[in-house]
């Protein structure tokens, strides 16, 4: 633990200091640390890559590399710009700054690596932790030395100290003690700089080089470094590891094992940093042995011969990693048989080659899309048809086409020939106040990949503009898509425009929160012409396709009234077989918890908190997937349907894809999770109103709604307001609410649709709807486990929390236990959400961005979810006299909700 | 005057509380912002709370008054956007110099008198250095990260001109405070070093971050642990965090440095967390009660109060922290 040390100074002190560095997060020496890893691949010097990257300013592929050596496990990024050819300070303050953008990798603390002073300062000024100089040096005299490790200390950074004076650079044993002695000295005794600031470099030369007094290079560091680390107490050592095999440039085999043999000395005698290529590095018991005698040798410098033998040994060593191979084989086929095989086998790499020998082969451009590629999708589509395919597929085959259409674009209008006729245009849009799209743009894809022409509105799409663009643009018809309950008014609503302005054209309905019954009830009787729901974008076409053939559309519409008007009928009975009792009556059965038993705690945080700088990483583990295959039309359990025998094939791909996907968007940063929540003091008042205080005076009051369906003796009728502690009770009783959001994904998807590339523009929708819901699912935890505090030993693996084992919900507002929209209006308000992390509502109280949750914490460990179903006017006509709304409003937003009277 | 670091020894100092919570009860209007001198500036001054120590002086030095009759050990000079760079929203950059040494003037008058009082309780006051209104390691401009609105050059030498002039008027220490970007507060640091090697001279300095979020971490987005070190390599009088948070919320934040440092530990938290109308409402008891937390967990050696927080306030703080010691630190009692 103690160091030996003979100097006055130090004896006052003699406890051992460690070197402690930070990034955005520390990384902190101490007696047990490993091995500190520098990555060195941003620097000019010894990336060609990245030297070309910095001389083309493509800084955003240069952040990828230190992004991809914090990835791979480097502890320290080392940042050198010393080229002839670049402007070394501009250079290394625009990339600083620009790395002080990417938490993932300024987590990590920086070397600022260069031989120049200006750079180096340069760079101390833009970045906020801790760093590393690299390096000074005696090399230019004492009084240099001091001035600069003087302003080290200030601007607060360690550094590198290397073997080098006036005369020359230390390459013995005897010059790289008596050079570091005296750095050592200087520093400490003189500039007052940390002892365990100090790291040094003792020059890592080459062995084997044929050169006699080469011999003992590593054998010297390697001693050197013992003495350093035994006689100059708390420094570190560090140097760069390859230089020791550079003889044997070519030969990876016998490079790997003299870097492993190198440091496993070096790091025995104290080596306790440095720059090392993780691929060029074999563990050390895995060098064959006769290797590594032959490797110990020249690294120790044990034989005479030892060189010789290495030399001679080598030619037996091969390189020992085989790179595995694609197959190609289908490259050798026809170009027909190739723009197929791309086509259904969504491979865009080639396609842009095969489809100019097409275009050159044939005697029109247009001829390559009505022919090679119309017989590709053919393929394609009866795969699809067959159930042989899958939608992830499909929508990549479309990629490929859209890339292969926009390549032979130019062609066919150079020619002026006529473009082809689609087989029909179809407008899409997802209706006024929701901004939910994913399933519409997986039709919209999954059309036009049958040749039909979209008209994609977007999002938010006000009625008028659907009327208006449908006439305008001579649609064949209409796909509305919603996936929030007020989104159905807006059907229906579009429904009866389209009557009034004596529309024919078919109108398509889809979309989460649609259903059959609600189409024929609601949307068919308002329309004459043909309404149908389509639940699925495998489905879409054979629809589509029936309502625009001439010859059959006629009877197709006449078949589709029958059977809705069947439904409806069936539909309508069945509703009225249920029966309900009175609010009053169910306020009576309401469910019973005993408040002179019930745990109530009290949260360790009381009020609004803001979280804004959560990595994306820390959601990665909260992440249900089984969702996000249903998005895709794929259905099954998660992880089972990876192996399912009909779609495992499939789903293992979109999820490989997805995961894909995944990593760059966690790498890059590329969706922001920002959320916010907050805890209060809460009662319920009133039976089904909980009243939310701060220090006793109320400050937001939600309103619940209580179920009204007819149920057996002993069976409560469930408001969430009976979770809550009734004031009557006198007990201060708490609950929450919250909303998280991911940032990001429409710019994101949008940026992919520019590229033609709808597939990846769909993942990432459906990717960032599964971050927002393991950040709701992440918040909760913390909530529990922290912020509230009442469940702090909680302890479970994700699938228990998809299964949602724990205690306490989190209910929200427009699903099933409080349908009513409007109560997030209150939590709006109660935590300030647009104005703390930007999260709007829509006029149909959807929120924006879509990947978005809000809702309620209920902590009571009986507190459970609960579907309201059906209520009758007397609690409306309640409803809305306690929320001080009319009736007509609240008529509106909980019409889903209404028992037909 | 005592020398405050052997106060800091024997007992836990108490920080004032808000200055801009008090001049609120002030209600001074624009004319009052301005009084004589200013009565012709071009621009309005209405909000320029650190212009009031040349304009308002006895307003300033009444609040001063209260916090140390309420129990203040320190106070903090008026001068929270005292620097060229804050002050360039009032076209005031060449007024830096005069405001910070007037601030310090009329705190240390205060002060003398109190100290005189009570010899046995010496009072001192801290020129308060805030963190300016603009970041040098973030981007204000989204669509361009690599940007900065401020260099670590010309933080460092607006910081320089208020630190001379902050100790040309009198102040026994220095307070970088609300530090949500630690390169600013690094350019600060730099700028002490600099006026203590020029004029060789020793100044105690404290440094306190702002936590930001339920993250735990610094608006520029370090963690307490790396904020700490990232400021460890001047010899601070103490490190501790201010603002943004009630004590409750702070105190996770200040336990993940207190055992990682040999410098003292401050606190000056909010007074809860604003309400729906932007106000500070928790009282002196219940911020009282937080704070004992602190120091039944041996926490601390300075505490204070930021936002919302007023002399009663202090005074309670006063009060419990004079039941308790201050927190130990590691090196002073070892070996």
């Amino acid at each position: 633990m103690i160091d030996k040390t003979n100097n006055q100074q130090l004896s006052t002190n003699n406890q051992r200091k460690f070197m402690k560095l930070s990034g955005l997060e520390p990384l902190v020496l101490n007696e047990n640390s490993n091995f500190i890893n520098v990555g060195e691949r941003t620097n000019v010097a010894g990336s060609r890559k990245f030297l070309r990257l910095i001389k083309e300013e493509k800084f955003d592929e240069a952040l990828d590399i230190a992004r991809h050596q914090v990835d791979g496990g480097a502890q320290i990024i080392d940042i050198n710009m010393d080229d002839g050819l670049i402007d070394g300070k501009e250079s290394m303050v625009r990339f600083l700054n620009l790395i002080a953008a990417e938490p993932d990798i300024c987590r990590v603390p920086i070397m600022i690596d260069s031989s120049k002073w200006e750079i180096i300062e340069a760079g101390l000024k833009v970045v906020q932790g801790k760093c590393v100089v690299n390096s000074i040096s005696l090399k230019e005299g004492e009084d240099k030395f001091i001035w600069e490790a003087k302003q080290i200390k200030r601007y607060g950074a360690a550094v590198i100290v290397m073997a080098f004076d006036e005369v020359g650079q230390a390459d013995t044993y005897e010059r790289r003690i008596e050079i570091c002695e005296r750095s050592y000295r200087i520093l400490v005794d003189k500039v007052g700089f940390p002892s365990e600031d100090i790291i040094f470099d003792l020059n890592i030369f080459p062995v084997a080089t044929g050169m006699e007094e080469h011999r003992r290079n590593a054998i010297d560091f390697i001693e050197a470094t013992r003495w350093v680390r035994e006689n100059l107490p708390n420094v570190s050592v560090s140097g760069g590891v390859s230089n020791v095999s550079f003889s044997f440039r070519g030969n990876d085999g016998v490079r790997e094992a003299m870097h492993s043999v190198f440091l496993y000395y070096a790091i025995q005698a104290g080596m306790n940093m440095g720059i090392v290529n993780p691929a060029l590095l074999e563990v050390y018991d895995d060098i064959p042995k006769d290797l590594l005698e032959h490797v110990e040798d020249v690294i120790l410098d044990r034989r005479d011969d030892a060189t010789e033998r290495l030399l001679d040994f080598a030619e037996t060593v091969k390189g020992s990693k085989t790179e595995k191979k694609l197959d190609l084989s289908w490259r050798e086929n026809s170009v027909q048989e190739r723009i197929t095989h791309a086509l259904v086998k969504g491979i865009d790499a080639f396609i842009i080659e095969d489809v100019e020998q097409a275009r050159l082969e044939a005697e029109k451009p247009i001829d390559v899309i009505e022919g090679h590629l119309m017989i590709g999708m053919n393929v394609v589509g009866d795969l699809f048809g067959a159930g042989k395919m899958f939608l992830p597929q499909v929508v990549k085959s479309a990629r490929v086409m859209k890339k292969a259409v926009a390549y032979l674009n130019p062609f066919i209008e150079a020619e002026k020939t006529d473009k082809q006729e689609p087989v029909g245009k179809i407008l899409m849009a997802t209706v006024k106040g929701d901004v939910h799209d994913i399933g519409k743009n997986i039709v919209s894809v999954v059309l036009a990949c049958n040749n039909y022409e979209i008209v994609d509105l977007g999002v938010m799409v006000p009625p008028e503009k659907i009327i208006e663009t449908a006439i305008k643009e001579r649609v064949d018809a209409i796909g509305l898509s919603g996936l929030i309950t007020p989104s159905l008014d807006e059907m229906v609503y579009l429904a009866k425009e389209m009557q009034r302005q004596n529309f024919e054209l078919p109108l398509l309905i889809g979309g989460a929160t649609t259903s059959k019954a609600h189409t024929a009830v609601k949307i068919d009787t308002q329309y004459e012409n043909a309404v149908v729901h389509v639940n699925d974008a495998s489905r879409a076409v054979t629809v589509v396709g029936d309502l625009l053939n001439k010859k059959t559309a006629h009877e197709y519409t006449a078949k589709l009234k029958r059977d809705y008007d069947e439904f409806r009928e069936k539909f309508l009975k069945r509703g009225k077989e249920k029966s309900y009792v009175s609010i009053s009556e169910a306020r009576n059965k309401k469910y019973k918890i005993d408040w002179e038993t019930s745990p109530i705690v009290k949260p360790k945080e009381l009020g609004v908190q803001v979280l804004k700088q959560l990595s994306l990483k820390e959601l990665l583990p909260y992440i249900d997937w089984k969702p996000f295959f249903i998005s895709w039309d794929l259905h099954g359990k998660f992880p089972d349907i990876l192996t399912d025998d009909v779609v495992g094939e499939q789903a293992t791909q979109l999820y490989e894809d997805a995961q894909k996907v995944v990593k760059e968007v966690v790498a890059k940063q590329l969706l922001k999770p920002k959320a916010v929540f907050g805890l209060f003091e809460a009662n319920t008042v009133n039976d089904d109103d909980i009243s939310i205080q701060k220090k006793g005076k109320e400050i937001a009051v939600f309103r619940t709604l209580r179920q009204q369906l007819k149920k057996r003796d002993g069976v409560p009728n469930i408001a969430l307001a009976d979770f809550i502690a009734p004031q009557e009770t006198g007990k201060t009783d708490y609950m929450g609410a919250f909303c998280v959001a991911i940032f990001g994904a429409q710019e994101l998807a949008d940026s992919y649709k520019a590229k033609e590339d709808d597939y990846n523009a769909i993942m990432v929708q459906a990717i960032a709807d599964r971050f927002a819901e393991a950040f709701a699912e992440y918040l909760h935890m913390q909530v529990r486990t922290k912020h509230w505090g009442y469940a702090a030993n909680e302890n479970l693996s994700n699938e228990e929390l998809i299964k949602e084992s724990y205690k306490g919900i989190r209910p929200a507002p427009g699903y099933p236990a409080c349908p009513d929209h409007l109560e997030k209006e209150t939590i709006w308000e109660l935590l300030e959400v647009e104005k703390l992390i930007g999260v709007t509502l829509t006029e149909s109280l959807a929120m924006w961005p879509a990947a978005a949750v809000s809702g309620y914490y209920f902590g009571n460990p009986e507190a459970k979810y609960m579907g309201l179903g059906k209520i009758t006017d007397d609690q409306l006509t309640d409803y809305a006299t306690r929320k001080g709304i009319t009736k007509d409003k609240a008529r509106k937003w909980l019409h889903p909700n209404l028992a037909e009277q | 005057m005592s020398n405050i670091q052997e106060v800091l020894q024997e007992r836990i100092l108490v920080l004032d509380g808000a200055m801009g919570t008090m001049l609120q009860a002030y209600k001074f209007t624009e004319d009052d912002f301005r009084g004589e001198r200013f009565k012709d500036y071009p621009i309005p001054l209405q909000g320029n709370n650190d212009l009031l120590s040349i304009t308002q002086p006895k307003a300033i030095k009444e609040i001063h008054a209260k916090y140390f009759e309420a129990g203040a050990d320190i106070v903090e000079t008026n001068t929270f956007s005292g620097t060229t760079i804050a002050m360039a929203d009032y076209q005031m950059e060449n007024l830096v110099y005069e405001l910070n040494y007037q601030s310090a003037k009329i705190a240390k008058e205060v002060a003398n008198e109190f100290t005189a009082k009570e010899p046995h309780k010496p009072r001192f006051v801290a020129g308060s250095i805030g963190p300016t209104n603009r970041t040098a390691s973030m981007s204000p401009d989204v669509n361009d990260p690599g940007y900065r609105a401020v260099t670590f050059d010309e933080l460092r030498i607006a910081y320089k001109q208020q630190i001379e002039a902050l100790i040309d008027g009198g102040v026994d220490l220095l307070l970088v405070e609300t530090v949500f970007d630690t390169l600013n507060a690094k350019a600060a640091l730099f700028a002490i070093e600099e006026v203590k090697e020029e004029r060789n001279i020793d100044m105690p300095i404290m440094l306190s971050g702002t936590i930001t979020d339920a993250s735990g971490r610094t608006l520029s987005g370090q963690t307490a642990e790396a904020f700490l070190i990232s400021v460890s390599h001047v010899p601070l009088l103490s490190v501790g965090f201010n603002c943004a948070l009630g004590a409750n919320l702070l105190q996770p934040h200040l336990e993940a440095i207190a055992n990682k440092t040999n410098f003292a530990i401050s606190a000056h938290p909010n007074a809860g967390l604003p309400n729906a109308f932007g106000e500070y409402d928790e009282t002196p008891e219940e911020m009282g009660a937080q704070i004992e937390e602190y120091l039944k967990k041996n926490l601390i050696n300075i505490i204070g109060g930021c936002c919302g927080t007023t002399p009663e306030h202090i005074r309670v703080i006063a009060d419990i922290a004079a039941k308790y010691k201050p927190r130990e630190r590691l090196l002073v009692n070892s070996y």
